[in-house]
């Protein structure tokens, strides 16, 4: 029994982090009906620009964790701006293709810069490790699940709540109409963006505290892992991306406890086309009936 | 018709365009006074600290040798000269890179680095009848031809070696393997060392795969754990061994790990030292060996190579290129008959080892256990 | 008056048919001249192989991606397929070397072909971004399979010693493969098939109003799609000799689909340039192929902005420009 909480722990902690990766890929896609694929690796620059900052003499831990966030922001709007902003218009095939194209341009500029080898990050998070019984908590686990749970809360309060997020999900559901009411869409996919990227900041910052570890590539499985995880909940959900991206860690750990390691990319997204063909808007998706 | 003549037209510039570029590879072969030594290895992509560290440890080699006077090959005197060409570790590159330094009128071939590129490219060798030794391919068929060789250990002796080391030496007999089965060399190992360890009376408690690039262990620790195992062995390169040795610790896994030769250059891959104590690997070369030869070369390798550390790479690149020149001034000919004969006579002190070649292509050399002390490397005695 | 159409079309036909013809005749004059005269040395002449393979893998991709309009991310599966299939049937059969050639990529074809049926059926319901992601899913669940098979593919170590059937010293074969390929694909473009697929990607409603079965249309054009991209697979195996399966990965798709992107979709001319060009030069340029990479990135983003910027439209408006970009849809 011990054994079986163990690997359920082992899969909620990455399946977390996979929920606050695919939040971000979800609010995106509600908003600006795109698949940003450079998503993940905004993930990554999120664990260089903390690690520059941890190695930085004189920079406190708490800032090199804000500018990480703050950085990640900035780089999505920036990058909805540069690259997917004049192709509001075009079809959908030719974003896609770009946003490719930004992720590819993302990891190949830090594989120029900082080459392949990965940069191991300094111990930042000190928590005390957790213990019941045979089994192990790591203060990073607690952490990480934590500070999940919290985001989850004020995305939802966020979104539900308050003024300006209903003004994003007037957004989502009627862009025309809602510009008619005076809404400025442009800047609430501006903030759709530097919300999402900031998620993904803090993913990157509790992905390297859990795997101690930068590289170029970090964040290409994890993104398209939390992708997956965001089009099984329902893309455009918030509480899909959340269930999405739990279901996705468990699934793995399980696979992996239970069945056979190499199989785990296998049945994740075997899981993932099983979903789509029975359910193609996702487990929590609404259907969209295609207008001429 | 103006569509064909456009097409036309760039036909003929697409024809000129690769013909000037075919025509810059000029070919030198038959020269008496330099030997072209080619070489092939990942300088770009994921694997490029590999062929670069080769490529740097030739280079030391090369100019070595032509300082002291070159190599002598029957009664002429030449100098060597090192062509090293990227195959970013693909197969299909490393051909056309073959092709290319057939094309540069390379003598001898170093590499590939990596294996599978390495295999690939035997059949290429044995058809032009150049000698082709890899400093580090450990696949077996990476030496499956006549004229191929290699100067480090094949996957299966590491596991082998560990596994008598483990179980005779240390008398560990409950063991857990964790391998990544993606890896033809972490797969081969393992598969040694299981067959091994049996064999030795021991019993294997778990058998554990993992996929590179995977960063998350933590399933399989879970598993090793309640295995209760004596040992834990990872034959696999270090960064994946990095995720692993952290996270054992978090796990609360006490239990000493043992490492192949791909741990080479962990302790820089850990932000706290403190988890791979006393963690045992098998490796050919350690830098800080209190040796003549070891050091002088370490010297070389820094001066040239801005301080740079020199790892297993760079030292397994440095012998076979010694190995190359051992062969030819045996051989007294680029005759590849007489060179494959000269490689089964020759015996070759290198900064690995002392090696001698048998005919199917493998080394022999004593295996160098390092332990890791005070996070530091400590050389241990094997037998 | 549709005597009339009739008389032109036919025309038309018979002129394109020349045309094609007379391409095919300087391919084969080129090739052999620039390989028999050895200006190519040993390097280009086997690139000259891994141009083919690319050739046919661009062309098939753009079947999918140009023509039908669907984003496909896992066309090196289908290679994968290809590649595996046809290796072990040459590998366990012991006949004469053209029985085996021929069983090879018959079975390297058509199972991949199956395979983009299978996959097609439930995955056409889906299109767009889901499309993608699916057919990306698709590519790393094949890769999984074939590590996971261990006993017929060999795991991760794959398969060695393949028999080197297509290397540059048979390169008339490849040729003639790669002309086949491409012209069974055009043909099939230009057929009354092709206009139906090129329908269903410009307005897919409308092409469902006019009668056209849109879910057998985009399966057929997968399936073609996939059938030749086992092809390619088939070439690239014997050509390299060695095969596994991380070599199939995303990253090769992507490398296609570049080829696509910058020859332009819906061009099999272009996807044929760009084949080339971008074969040849970073073999030229060999060694950097970290900032291959960021090129490739770069294109990709520029291309699609250009496409879709004013600029273009400007420059299509007002210059000589115009039919360079106008005739890019209608023509193969």
């Amino acid at each position: 029994m011990s054994s079986f909480v163990e690997q359920f722990l082992n899969g909620l902690i990455p399946g977390s982090i996979y929920a606050l990766i695919a939040l971000g890929y979800t609010m995106v896609y509600g908003i600006a009906k795109m698949i940003n694929f450079a998503h993940g690796d905004i993930i990554m620059v999120g664990a260089y620009i903390l690690l520059i900052g941890l190695n930085a003499s004189g920079v406190p831990t708490w800032l090199a964790i804000v500018l990480a966030i703050a950085g990640c922001g900035i780089l999505g709007v920036v990058i909805e701006k540069v690259a997917y902003k004049p192709l509001r218009n075009a079809p959908s095939l030719a974003v896609l293709i770009t946003a490719i194209g930004m992720s590819y341009f993302l990891q190949n500029l830090f594989l120029v810069i900082f080459s392949s080898k990965g940069k191991s990050v300094p111990r930042f998070i000190h928590v005390k490790d957790f213990k019941i019984g045979d089994i192990t908590v790591s203060g990073n686990m607690i952490v990480t699940l934590i500070v999940t749970i919290i985001i989850m809360i004020l995305l939802t309060v966020f979104i539900n709540k308050t003024k300006l997020g209903s003004a994003l999900r007037a957004v989502s559901e009627d862009k025309g109409a809602a510009s008619l009411m005076g809404i400025n869409s442009d800047l609430m996919i501006s903030m759709t963006f530097a919300i999402g990227s900031a998620l993904a900041g803090v993913a990157g910052i509790l992905w390297v505290s859990m795997y101690d570890k930068a590289y170029p590539t970090l964040g290409a499985i994890p993104g398209i892992k939390a992708f997956v995880a965001a089009v099984i909940g329902g893309i455009g959900s918030v509480p899909g991306a959340m269930i999405g991206g739990i279901a996705l860690g468990l699934v793995e750990s399980f696979t992996k406890a239970y069945i056979s390691g190499e199989l785990v990319d296998a049945f994740v997204f075997g899981l993932l086309i099983i979903v789509l063909i029975f359910k193609p808007t996702g487990i929590l998706g609404r259907k969209r009936i295609e207008k001429v | 018709m103006t569509k064909m003549k456009k097409f036309l037209s760039a036909a003929v510039v697409a024809a000129m365009t690769i013909s000037s570029l075919a025509g810059c590879g000029t070919s030198s072969k038959g020269d008496d006074t330099t030997l072209t030594i080619g070489g092939i290895g990942p300088v770009s992509g994921p694997a490029a600290s590999y062929g670069t560290s080769v490529k740097n440890g030739c280079q030391v080699a090369v100019d070595e040798i032509n300082k002291a006077g070159g190599v002598k090959v029957g009664d002429k005197t030449m100098q060597l000269k090192l062509d090293f060409q990227d195959d970013a570790n693909d197969a299909e590159t490393a051909k056309n890179a073959f092709n290319k330094l057939m094309d540069n009128g390379m003598d001898a071939l170093v590499g590939c680095v990596t294996s599978a590129p390495c295999i690939a490219v035997t059949s290429l060798s044995e058809k032009a009848k150049i000698l082709q030794i890899t400093p580090s391919g450990s696949q077996k068929e990476c030496a499956q031809f006549d004229n191929c060789f290699r100067v480090c250990f094949t996957d299966p002796q590491q596991g082998t070696a560990m596994a008598e080391y483990i179980v005779n030496k240390l008398g560990l007999k409950k063991v857990a393997v964790l391998y990544a089965n993606s890896s033809n060399y972490s797969q081969g190992i393992k598969d040694a060392f299981v067959a091994k360890v049996k064999e030795l009376g021991g019993s294997i408690v778990t058998e554990e795969a993992f996929t590179e690039g995977d960063v998350d262990y933590n399933t399989q620790l879970s598993k090793v754990k309640d295995a209760a195992a004596d040992a834990i062995f990872v034959p696999a390169y270090y960064t994946e061994v990095s995720y692993i040795v952290k996270q054992a610790a978090e796990k609360g896994i006490k239990i000493p790990f043992f490492g192949s030769d791909g741990w080479d250059g962990i302790l820089d891959q850990v932000s706290n030292k403190e988890v791979l104590e006393g963690a045992t690997f098998l490796s050919p070369f350690l830098y800080t060996q209190d040796d003549a030869k070891v050091q002088s070369f370490v010297k070389a390798y820094q001066a040239a190579n801005k301080n740079a550390t020199p790892d297993q790479f760079a030292a397994d690149g440095y012998d076979t290129v010694y190995t190359i020149k051992a062969a030819f001034e045996k051989a007294g000919s680029k005759d590849i008959a007489k060179l494959e004969e000269a490689m089964t006579q020759i015996k070759v002190e290198g900064i690995t080892g002392t090696m001698t070649f048998s005919k199917d292509g493998d080394a022999t050399k004593s295996t160098k256990l390092i332990q890791i002390k005070n996070g530091e490397y400590t050389a241990i005695v094997a037998e | 008056m549709a005597n009339e159409f009739v008389k032109a079309k036919t025309k038309e036909v018979r002129k394109s048919t020349i045309q094609k013809a007379v391409i095919i005749a300087l391919a084969y004059v080129g090739v052999i001249a620039l390989v028999s005269s050895g200006v190519l040395g040993y390097q280009y002449s086997s690139v000259l192989i891994s141009v083919a393979v690319n050739i046919i893998a661009a062309v098939s991709l753009n079947l999918v991606t140009g023509f039908l309009g669907e984003l496909s991310l896992g066309h090196a599966g289908f290679m994968a397929i290809g590649a595996y299939t046809g290796a072990l049937i040459t590998l366990h059969l012991n006949l004469p070397a053209p029985v085996e050639i021929f069983l090879g990529l018959a079975g390297a074809g058509i199972m991949a072909a199956i395979f983009g049926l299978i996959i097609g059926i439930p995955v056409l319901r889906l299109h767009g971004d889901y499309l993608a992601i699916v057919t990306l899913a698709f590519g790393q669940i094949i890769a999984s399979i074939l590590n996971y098979v261990k006993s017929i593919t060999g795991g991760a170590a794959g398969l060695n010693n393949i028999e080197e059937y297509t290397t540059s010293d048979h390169y008339l074969l490849v040729l003639t493969l790669v002309v086949l390929s491409v012209l069974i694909m055009s043909n099939i473009i230009n057929s009354r098939y092709g206009r139906a697929i090129t329908a269903v990607r410009d307005n897919y409603i409308a092409a469902e109003a006019t009668g056209i079965c849109i879910r057998n249309y985009k399966i057929f054009a997968f399936v073609v799609g996939a059938f030749f991209a086992g092809i390619a697979g088939f070439i690239f195996a014997h050509n390299v000799g060695v095969i596994k399966p991380s070599k199939f990965d995303f990253n090769m798709s992507i490398n296609i689909l570049v080829f696509v992107v910058l020859g332009g979709m819906g061009s099999i001319k272009g996807s044929i340039i760009a084949a080339v060009v971008l074969t040849v030069l970073p073999e030229a340029l060999r060694g950097l192929s970290d900032y291959r990479m960021l090129m490739y990135a770069v294109i990709l983003i520029v291309v699609m902005l250009f496409n879709n910027s004013k600029l273009r439209k400007r420059l299509v408006e007002e210059s000589g420009l115009k039919k360079l970009f106008t005739k890019k849809k209608g023509e193969a």
